[in-house]
């Protein structure tokens, strides 16, 4: 890596003013912008860990609304968030990587296998940063983009306890993030589907599903309906044809474990 | 009773206690008084001419000592091939210049076009980062039947063309061999690709050159199956140093798998550049560096066709394969598609007419070289599908059409030149379907079906030629080295013992295997005999570890040196008990004259042998240390049984492994533990090639699965509990020990098992599918299955 200052604030506002500085960095759990910076494909003057923030710690669920910091690791997440996400967060990475990396810092990246952010549409989230909060339907921005600002920071995520909900992740053989991956969350007013790993412009939500199983709640609900496989990834690991017939046996799968 | 000491006992890995509590001495573990850090300035495109390099701006940066471009070697030879392959026509293969450094032209990714020494690591690739390179682009040639192809881009300019050689093995009538294949009543035809994979053993290499400017000595460093074969090949061929004034250490290895037998240009660099730069020079490559520099393994294309007759007897074997070189000719390349690949076709079965064809090729890809089994499991993959094949085709049973076809009288000469000295092929299928528990399958694939997945059972036999080798034989075919091993048995005076090998123990457990053989033969504990290995030294010259050959080579060797010990032990014990050394005997430990109740202990011998107050002097030598020298009469051919049992799930393709059973027969085997542990690392390389890992190139030559985010390795949870049985021995006939060897069966024996029983699971769904290329990934068997 390239010499960098470091600096650990321990408030939000610390850590904003640290920020500041032209091509400062924040680092959550590091577990991608760490290797990224071991392979010399980022040079950041400085790097603000937001590790030592009080505030940004914890996971906990009140009226009905699931609270985390933005600073909650993983293994964090996969002890106390409700239990689809629990579920979620228990099977990311290793035990490693769920002990350093972040909510926040996962979100913050939005790799488009990763979990989270199909979650995150899912469970009608609001990502509180900073300077404000924003829905988490207007967060997710395509590959690696996100609505926050430069130097903003995630301080916190809120997602609405669904009546019901499940995760299923197909893993890739190599990297074992998401081939694809699709989170189904039932409310009273209706079903979001959510899928990640499998669309070139990111996570997303599956609007045709969502409106059949809000009309009936059962994987026959999904039969005939498809994703595009022309806006699906195509590499290595799968054809676009592939990706798409994936994420129609996930969503099926999703709600066959919730029925 | 299962024995605690000596032969056939497990006692626990004696080095395990060191790599496992972290007291091991791995190269990079080694820094060298005020050495300086090279890095290596990497090529990024495929192929390109250098037009120029300016390293003005680098040579200004702190800490920089030095900065070599591909001129600095321009003096000095290339890299050597170690094997020298004659064509179908009598002309000798392609051999291009393999620089050190790239000279004018760039043909690989990963190929090192400057070298920067600096103080610090950092250092030397910040200013690496500075220096500017004006390049020409060319071509890529990638793809193999392409570079054949009339027109093509040539890799080296200065050869012909980009094939290699154009070998033919076996039965070279061409009209004889169609005339078997015309008067088939049944023939099935097979094309296939043997994946490119990479090695990637834990520890990546490492390399520390140091110069003595006092005694004009050099010492070297490095991660090496075979320290003395790098010695050799890089004095006598690379940098002209006279070999008694260079040391070669390979101290704890952390994994070859094969990637580590070769001379890389990265040593002989740290070497030449600790003179020139008046420092030691280290290297430490980073695992994105050994994605791209370490050889790569397999990365065929083949088309086999087998004849039968009505009875479904094999008659004929037809062979056509397209194998990579990479873009220059690794230390063993040149052999590993000929002679180690075209010599096994024969298989486990008496085939009457075999023909081998190979062409080898260059292309603009890291060179390929020996990984793991090297040729043989190319050869048992084709074969073993091919016959798979055609029991389907034939609706015969697979395993009843092997056995049909097995070979069963030994010696057994076959049409590709070699002489199985022993096996039984009944006896390790018998032991496989009672393992494996074929009566219970139906019952298995049932369950499996009750829950929505197809369950599939596959199965092959391999043979492998190991043991490597006679160097009579190998010479006349081209080898150029020996291939015998060394040891010496150094006796203390107290009765301890170091055995100085020629063997390198890099994973195999040679630190606990072999003082088991010394104990048992003199009969004394085995915590008194230790191993010396990897310092040239310290060691007598061997050829090291590779080709499943340590126990049965080095093995020998160490035999016949202690079996020297022993006689004039003997000598002593008879001078010491007034008797004739004809009546000695030794058991346990002890000394006794035959008839009599004389005794003296081993080490009362061993004091005499160096404390010789009361000895024969004019008849005997004091000290008690002996060597030898051992060259194999012939190959030693383990073989064996394979059967895997698989699960697909229909809708996303994806094949998990429910059962994997192996039953080999290695002859005598010295510690089982340790057997069944190479058996299970073997099964999981080969479970990796079959399900995982792909080493894929993208049309200009750009690896796209360069790290473990896209190259799969495969992790605990994509092997199963093995079942693992070495109960059928045959032992060998030519070696002291009986032994055959089992580094590599594991990983020849699995891939077609795992291919075979994916067939057959997707044909009881009812798929017609019959072959699909490895890796099986969820995504390519669900394009089979829906093509």
């Amino acid at each position: 890596m390239y010499e960098f200052e470091f600096e650990k604030p321990s408030t939000i506002a610390e850590a904003v003013a640290a920020l500041a500085d032209e091509d400062a960095q924040a680092l959550g759990g590091g577990q991608t912008l760490i290797p990224t910076l071991k392979q010399r494909l980022a040079m950041p003057s400085k790097l603000v860990s937001l590790a030592g923030i009080a505030e940004m710690k914890g996971v906990s669920i009140a009226d009905g609304v699931l609270t985390m910091g933005g600073g909650a690791t993983h293994a964090e997440v996969a002890a106390d968030a409700c239990a689809p996400l629990a579920a979620l967060a228990a099977n990311i990475g290793d035990p490693a990587v769920r002990n350093r990396g972040t909510l926040g810092g996962s979100l913050a990246n939005n790799d488009p296998a990763a979990d989270y952010p199909a979650a995150m549409l899912a469970l009608k989230s609001t990502i509180v940063t900073n300077a404000r909060e924003i829905a988490g339907d207007d967060f997710f921005q395509g590959l690696f983009e996100t609505a926050l600002e430069e130097g903003e920071i995630i301080t916190s995520v809120r997602c609405e306890i669904p009546e019901a909900a499940n995760y299923q992740k197909f893993a890739q053989p190599a990297s074992r993030f998401a081939l694809a991956g699709v989170f189904v969350a039932k409310y009273a007013d209706g079903v979001r589907v959510a899928v990640t790993g499998a669309s070139e412009e990111g996570v997303f939500r599956w609007s045709e599903a969502e409106a059949a199983l809000s009309a009936n709640f059962a994987p026959d609900a999904l039969a005939g309906i498809s994703v595009d496989a022309g806006s699906m990834i195509a590499d290595l690991h799968g054809s676009k044809e592939y990706r798409a017939h994936l994420v129609a046996v996930l969503a099926k799968r999703a709600v066959a474990a919730l029925a | 009773m299962p024995k605690d000491n000596g032969i056939g006992a497990s006692p626990k890995r004696r080095e395990d206690v060191r790599f496992l509590t972290g007291a091991g001495n791995y190269t990079d573990d080694i820094n060298v008084h005020g050495q300086a850090h090279v890095h290596f300035l990497r090529a990024d495109v495929a192929h390109a001419t250098i037009n120029s390099i300016d390293t003005s701006a680098a040579e200004a940066m702190p800490g920089v000592v030095k900065i070599f471009t591909g001129a600095d070697f321009a003096e000095v030879g290339g890299i050597p091939c170690g094997w020298g392959v004659t064509d179908r026509h009598g002309n000798p293969q392609q051999e291009p210049r393999h620089p050190i450094i790239a000279d004018g032209t760039i043909r690989h990714v990963g190929e090192i076009v400057a070298a920067v020494v600096a103080d610090t690591p950092e250092q030397a690739r910040d200013a690496a980062e500075a220096i500017e390179l004006d390049l020409g682009d060319k071509p890529a040639v990638v793809d193999m039947a392409a570079a054949l192809g009339e027109g093509s881009t040539k890799v080296h300019e200065d050869l012909t063309s980009n094939l290699c050689y154009d070998w033919v093995f076996g039965n070279d009538d061409d009209a004889a061999v169609q005339a078997a294949f015309d008067s088939a009543a049944h023939v099935t035809t097979l094309e296939l690709v043997n994946n490119r994979l990479v090695a990637n053993p834990m520890e990546p290499r490492v390399a520390i050159g140091e110069y003595s400017r006092g005694t004009d000595e050099y010492t070297l460093h490095t991660t090496s199956q075979n320290p003395h074969v790098i010695r050799l090949l890089m004095c006598a061929f690379v940098l002209g140093l006279p070999e008694h004034k260079v040391r070669v250490v390979a101290p704890d290895v952390g994994g070859g798998f094969g990637s580590k037998i070769f001379h890389y240009a990265e040593e002989a660099f740290c070497t030449h550049a600790a003179k020139a730069c008046g420092r030691a020079v280290k290297w430490t490559s980073t695992r994105s560096e050994a994605f791209i520099s370490d050889a790569h393994g397999r990365d065929h294309v083949t088309k086999i066709e087998l004849a039968l007759d009505a009875d479904n007897n094999f008659t004929a074997l037809r062979t056509n394969t397209l194998a990579n070189m990479g873009a220059y000719l690794s230390t063993f390349s040149t052999s590993v598609p000929s002679y180690l690949h075209g010599t096994l076709m024969a298989g486990n079965y008496k085939t009457p007419v075999i023909q081998v064809n190979v062409k080898t090729v260059f292309t603009n890809t890291v060179p390929v070289d020996a990984y793991r089994g090297a040729g043989r499991p190319e050869a048992t993959f084709q074969l073993e599908r091919v016959i798979d094949k055609a029991a389907r085709e034939l609706g015969a049973d697979p395993i009843a059409l092997r056995r049909q076809n097995f070979i069963s009288e030994f010696p057994y000469e076959t049409p590709v030149a070699l002489t199985y000295d022993t096996g039984d092929y009944v006896a390790t299928m018998d032991k496989l379907e009672a393992v494996a528990d074929v009566a219970g399958f139906a019952a298995r694939r049932a369950a499996s079906e009750a829950k929505g997945r197809l369950r599939g059972f596959g199965v092959n036999c391999y043979i492998e030629a190991c043991g490597i080798a006679p160097s009579n034989i190998v010479g006349m075919l081209g080898a150029r080295a020996g291939l015998y091993d060394a040891a010496t048995v150094r006796v203390n005076a107290t009765g301890t013992i170091s055995v100085f090998v020629g063997a390198h123990s890099h994973g195999q457990g040679h630190e606990t295997s072999f003082p088991q053989v010394v104990a048992d033969m003199i009969g004394i504990d085995e915590s008194m005999v230790d191993i010396v290995h990897g310092d040239t030294g310290r060691v007598p010259f061997g050829m090291g570890t590779y080709g499943s050959r340590s126990i049965a080579v080095c093995g020998s060797a160490m035999v016949r040196a202690t079996e020297k010990i022993i006689a004039k032990a003997k000598k002593i014990a008879a001078h010491l008990m007034e008797a004739s050394d004809a009546d000695i005997e030794l058991k346990d430990g002890q000394f006794t004259v035959a008839g009599t109740d004389k005794s003296v202990a081993w080490g009362d011998v061993t004091l005499t042998a160096y404390v010789p107050h009361n000895y024969p002097l004019e008849e005997l030598e004091p000290g008690l240390e002996e060597t030898a020298f051992y060259d194999p009469a012939n190959f030693t051919y383990p073989s064996g049984a394979y059967a895997c049992e698989v699960e697909v799930d229909p809708d996303t393709g994806k094949v998990s492994i429910e059962r994997f059973s192996a039953a080999d027969d290695f002859g005598n085997i010295i510690n089982p533990m340790i057997v069944d542990g190479q058996v299970h690392g073997g099964l999981g390389q080969g479970i990796g090639q079959a399900l995982l890992e792909n080493a894929a190139y993208d049309a200009d030559g750009q690896l796209l699965s360069a790290s473990f985010m896209d190259y799969a390795m495969p992790r605990a949870d994509d092997v199963p509990f093995y079942q693992v049985d070495h109960s059928c021995q045959t032992p060998c006939t030519h070696n002291p020990l009986g032994v055959k060897g089992c580094g590599e069966a594991g990983a020849i024996g699995s891939p077609p098992a795992v291919v075979n029983a994916v067939i057959d699971a997707l044909q009881s769904g009812g798929k017609d599918v019959t072959h699909i290329d490895m890796p099986l990934s969820p995504a390519r068997v669900w394009a089979a299955m829906n093509g």
